[in-house]
């Protein structure tokens, strides 16, 4: 697989690390419940198609990239960088 | 080879037979003649000429029999010219260098080549176990399932030995190879895979239009087809445009050319994998360069002209040396001057084996009949068959194949019924053209059925690429060159560039119409569809009785397909005579995946230079030269290579040196290279707020100019790494990790900051490499540090006390930190460098330290050290461990949210009878204690059940007198005092212990005050 860096540009799968499922969201640690923790930790979908995945830049820019990615076919649908999506989400919380 | 003419083919015929190789012809081919290469095949010497392959070589030699197969030991002969060649498998070289399986077919001749057939015993020639073929009923397929089934315990005494001894391919040299082998990128707009009529097109157009373009050939040699076929373009022979072609892409800047490359392997968005065999066709690669070159090419657009195989005849008897795919004979005869035989039958089902009649009685070769399988009479066979003045039979079959270790005659069946033998010792075979769409499926395409072709062609291509020529299933030429074209100009446009159109060269008249024939039907005996492993048309229907009639499942079970050839001969008449056996039609029973590489690949090709030592880079702390002068005794420990211990003349074992070591830390001083922890840097306003969600323990309130223990859990809760955060100024911290976990730790940190705590203004650095730490631990470390830290820094307990941090200078102004930290428990001290100050610095503290006692001290004794205080480490911190269990929970931080705080409350974690840390001493103490033991109540028996804990850490404490060791207990914090019995199968250990405090000395720890 080829990744579009959004700091480096494509490069090499074999530089990137993957982490896994960045639809999850960290629980507000003053209200969550012991279910949404379990959830948090445990609970990811498997999906065919279109997913949004984490990984980091490791032997690169070491940035971590929320990428849209089609589990079936490999296609890179988008990639930005973690930071943006999280602040941007942060901001969209009340 | 430029030393043959271009113009070979357009020779006139040339009947004369030349040199000592009795069927070399004395003309023509693209062979070298004014140089005379000497080889051996079975001890056996002969001569060839550059321009030849090992094949034919053997060819022009005489040399028929060249292996035996895989399960009956069936003679075997050349089938093929190509890399599809599933009989000519020899053992090339010799010694350290020999390689099995090497194909035949594909090796190209140097002077001294040494090859030997495999599979055979005691000789070629005669070959005992070929009473296999007597006992085929038993070998059949899925005999391996069957006969070998039961009793259990036979197969590693009987089946296994009998089977390595009987069947199986070639031996491997059994000790390293000597040569190297290398990696290598490569970037490109258009990458174009083959160089025959479509590619070289491909890439001529691509080229003129400017684009970077990467050619890739198997061959040695530029051409593909246009080698073996006489034919004319523009008027004169097509090697005359190969030449041309060649010479203008040659003097394309942009343009590389890599012959004796296999693209063997398609991967996702334009990656595409090739071997380059860059030196087997010498005897011994230079010593400056690899055998072979694995290169990753990225690719914006990829053209596949990797053209077509040529599908062999099923019938019986058409194993037997002699029977030869019709191609492959043109190859022989037009490129090699190397005629197989003189009295040759041909049997096709297509036209394009005409052009095999013709050139086979073009150099002189007897053509006795001219088996046409297509029931109407074709007009391009019929005056082939004319101008060779042989037999023409339409609609009629070779239904037996006379000769034992080669052909001698063939029983001719007329359309009919009649048959006739005819002499002869050599027979054509041609079943049709099978476009090779591996490359186009390998990211999972499926191929589909053409009818008119009888071929699977690829129709779901991959992104980024597309076909040409015989690859996409046009087989005539003309369509190879506006296909190449085609595919050349939209490759070159697709990467920004805009393609000239270029004249279509002007051809002779060809004709590629083909029908199919699966198999001769009417005959008795073996008529193999899968040469390599032995797969008859009798065992298709033995599995089709049986039930295994999904196509994967007849692979599976009659092992068609399967060999180092990956059925490239094979795969479609089987296919075809399944969808037969089950009244199917061909595309509805489809084919098994097409999985990389196309071609086998070695091992060592794959590896490159990560061999042996080489597998993983070493890391070598900043003080490794001067603990190497030392004599110390080094450990790898990840990728790092520390010092275990130093040992001193005299000593008889490491125990020995460890203990010394260990107490002069308690009694004196001692220094050990600390380097290989993972440093992180963290500097920002959110420096403090980061931290504290990071640790488990609160780090915003450490005052500036000390340190702190840090734990930090993983999100489940589990422990994953501890060491020390110091305070360097209000925002900026220096964090240690484990030498294991610094990596780990970093990209955590990295997702925490970028992920979990976007709006933190913090930024993160590793610093590993930039310092050189060393502890300098002992009751007289502060008067050792004294000498060597500047006097302008005071270091007096008042000034810089327990946990207290400072930037100080050393050395004379070599910019330092120092941090008074403990792992031993003793008054100890952490200097840290610029790493390139790291071997001085050491040579500085030795010196200063010699009127001590210093000693320098290990990883062994790092380990006493720790053990002896209860500090846990890699062996504690497993992954399974909670904070609690390891004695840590009062780390665990209230006020504050941080990484593993909720999931860490989870009851399972919490639960009161966890394994948790202890220590253990033994009852006896002369007893040892061992790791990894596991741990029962007094007077149980050992069993899963009772199973209560591990050994974790032991070590030889020279301050106590005796072994002791950490432990994970069952409810261990409350079971002090009590005895467990220490049970290790593995080292017949069964030693009774005493449950204690981890904690074994100074467990005030008033002697790191000093």
């Amino acid at each position: 697989m080829r990744i579009p860096c959004v700091y480096c540009g494509e490069r090499g799968h074999e530089e990137f690390a993957y982490l896994g499922d960045a639809t999850v969201q960290r629980p507000d640690a003053s209200s969550a419940t012991a279910a949404e923790w379990h959830d948090y930790g445990y609970v990811r979908d498997n999906p065919s198609g279109s997913h949004r995945e984490l990984w980091q830049h490791v032997s690169g820019c070491r940035a971590w990239l929320v990428v849209t990615r089609d589990t079936r076919t490999h296609a890179i649908l988008s990639v930005e960088a973690a930071r943006d999506v999280a602040l941007s989400r942060e901001k969209a919380a009340p | 080879m430029n030393d043959a003419a271009p113009n070979a083919h357009s020779a006139a015929p040339a009947r004369r037979l030349g040199d000592n190789a009795p069927l070399r012809l004395a003309e023509g081919g693209l062979i070298d003649r004014s140089r005379t290469l000497a080889f051996t095949f079975d001890g056996q010497r002969y001569l060839g000429h550059p321009g030849d392959t090992l094949a034919s070589a053997l060819i022009a030699n005489g040399v028929r029999l060249v292996g035996r197969s895989f399960k009956y030991h069936r003679p075997r002969g050349i089938l093929s010219a190509g890399p599809e060649e599933p009989n000519a498998l020899v053992e090339l070289r010799s010694g350290a260098r020999r390689e099995p399986n090497s194909r035949a077919t594909t090796i190209e001749l140097y002077d001294g080549l040494v090859a030997a057939s495999q599979n055979r015993w005691p000789s070629l020639k005669y070959d005992l176990l070929s009473i296999n073929g007597l006992a085929g009923p038993i070998i059949g397929a899925g005999f391996y399932y069957k006969t070998f089934m039961w009793p259990a315990a036979w197969w590693e005494k009987v089946y296994e030995p009998l089977i390595r001894r009987a069947a199986g391919l070639g031996r491997a040299a059994g000790v390293p190879d000597p040569d190297t082998y290398d990696k290598a990128n490569l970037h490109c707009d258009v990458l174009v895979v083959g160089a025959g009529p479509a590619g070289l097109m491909a890439a001529l157009t691509a080229g003129r239009a400017g684009a970077r373009v990467v050619l890739c050939e198997d061959d040695f040699r530029l051409g593909g087809r246009l080698l073996l076929d006489r034919r004319e373009i523009d008027g004169r022979s097509a090697l005359n445009w190969v030449a041309a072609t060649e010479a203008e892409l040659a003097a394309m800047p942009e343009v590389r050319i890599l012959r004796r490359t296999s693209v063997v392997a398609t991967y996702d968005h334009g990656t595409y994998a090739a071997v380059e065999r860059v030196n087997d066709h010498v005897a011994e690669p230079p010593s400056h360069e690899p055998r072979q070159r694995l290169w990753r090419i990225v690719a914006t657009r990829c053209v596949v002209a990797a053209g077509a195989t040529e599908r062999p005849l099923v019938f019986p008897g058409n194993d037997r040396p002699g029977v030869m795919l019709a191609g492959a004979v043109r190859a022989y005869v037009n490129r090699f001057a190397a005629i197989p035989g003189r009295r040759a039958v041909v049997f096709a089902t297509n036209d394009d084996a005409a052009r095999t009649v013709d050139d086979l009685a073009h150099c002189g070769v007897d053509v006795v009949a001219v088996v046409d399988a297509r029931p109407q009479a074709s007009a391009v066979m019929a005056d082939a068959t004319q101008r060779a003045s042989a037999r023409h039979i339409s609609g009629g079959a070779v239904t037996r194949v006379h000769g034992r270790l080669g052909v001698e005659a063939v029983d001719i069946r007329a359309a009919n019924g009649a048959t006739a033998r005819v002499a002869c010792d050599l027979v054509c075979v041609s079943g049709g053209w099978s476009p090779n769409v591996h490359l186009a499926s390998h990211l999972g395409g499926r191929p589909e059925w053409d009818a008119t072709l009888a071929a699977f062609v690829a129709r779901n291509l991959p992104e980024r690429m597309d076909l040409a020529g015989a690859a996409a299933g046009d087989l005539a030429l003309a369509d190879a060159f506006t296909q190449g074209h085609r595919a050349g100009s939209a490759a070159a446009e697709a990467c920004g560039f805009s393609a000239a159109s270029a004249p279509i060269p002007l051809l002779d008249p060809e004709s590629t119409a083909t029908s199919p024939l699966w198999r001769v039907t009417g005959t008795r005996g073996k008529a193999f569809v899968d040469f390599q492993n032995d797969v008859t048309t009798g065992d298709l229907e033995l599995a089709h009785r049986e039930g295994f009639r999904s196509v994967e499942h007849m692979k599976r079970y009659t092992t068609l397909g399967m060999a180092t050839d990956q059925g490239k001969t094979s795969n479609v008449n089987g296919l075809a005579l399944m969808a037969e056996l089950t009244q199917t039609s061909i595309p509805a029973t489809g084919t098994t995946t097409f999985r990389p590489p196309y071609l086998p690949v070695a091992i060592g090709t794959l590896a490159g230079h990560h061999r042996g030592k080489e597998f993983r880079p070493t890391r070598l702390a900043p003080t490794h030269t001067w603990a190497k002068e030392q004599g110390a005794i080094f450990v790898e420990t990840g990728l790092w290579l520390r010092a275990q211990w130093y040992p001193t003349p005299g000593e008889k074992d490491w125990l020995e040196s460890v203990d010394r070591e260990v107490r002069a830390v308690r009694s004196a001083v001692g220094i050990c290279d600390v380097s290989t922890l993972g440093k992180i840097d963290v500097q920002g306003p959110g420096a403090a707020a980061f931290l504290d969600f990071l640790y488990t323990n609160t780090m915003s309130t450490l005052a500036i100019g000390r340190a702190r223990y840090g734990l930090m859990l993983r999100e489940d809760g589990f422990v994953m790494d501890d060491g020390t955060v110091s305070r360097l100024g209000p925002e900026h911290y220096v964090v240690t990790t484990t030498t294991a976990n610094a990596a780990g730790v970093m990209a955590h940190m990295e997702h925490a900051q970028q992920w979990l705590r976007p709006g933190l203004d913090v930024t993160l650095a590793s610093v590993s490499e930039q310092w050189a730490q060393l502890s300098v631990a002992g009751p007289r470390s502060r008067d050792v540090l004294r000498a060597v830290v500047d006097p302008a820094h005071d270091i007096s307990d008042a000034a810089f006390p327990y946990l207290a941090v400072a930037e100080v200078s050393a050395m004379g102004g070599i910019p330092a930190r120092l941090f008074r930290i403990s792992y031993s428990g003793e008054r100890a001290y952490e200097i840290a460098v610029p790493a390139g100050y790291g071997d001085a610095l050491v040579r500085a503290l030795m010196d200063a330290g010699r009127a001590h006692g210093i000693v320098p001290y290990g990883t062994e004794t790092l380990g006493v050290l720790r053990i002896e205080k209860g500090h846990v480490a890699g062996n504690e911190i497993s992954g399974q461990t909670t904070a609690r269990d390891l004695g840590l929970g009062r780390m665990l931080s209230r006020k504050k949210d941080f990484i593993g705080r909720a999931l860490a409350e989870r009851p399972a974690l919490v639960a009161a009878g966890r394994p948790a840390l202890v220590g253990l001493k033994p009852v006896d103490r002369s007893l040892r204690l061992r790791a990894g033991a596991h741990l029962v109540a007094q007077g149980a028996e050992p069993t899963a059940a009772n199973d209560q804990g591990y050994v974790t850490s032991v070590a030889h404490s020279p301050t106590l007198g005796h072994w002791i060791g950490l432990a994970l207990l069952s409810g261990g914090a409350t079971r002090h005092g009590e005895r467990v019995r220490v049970w290790d199968p593995v080292r017949s250990g069964d030693t009774l212990a005493e449950v204690c405090d981890p904690v074994f000395y100074d467990p005030a720890g008033e002697r790191l005050h000093g």
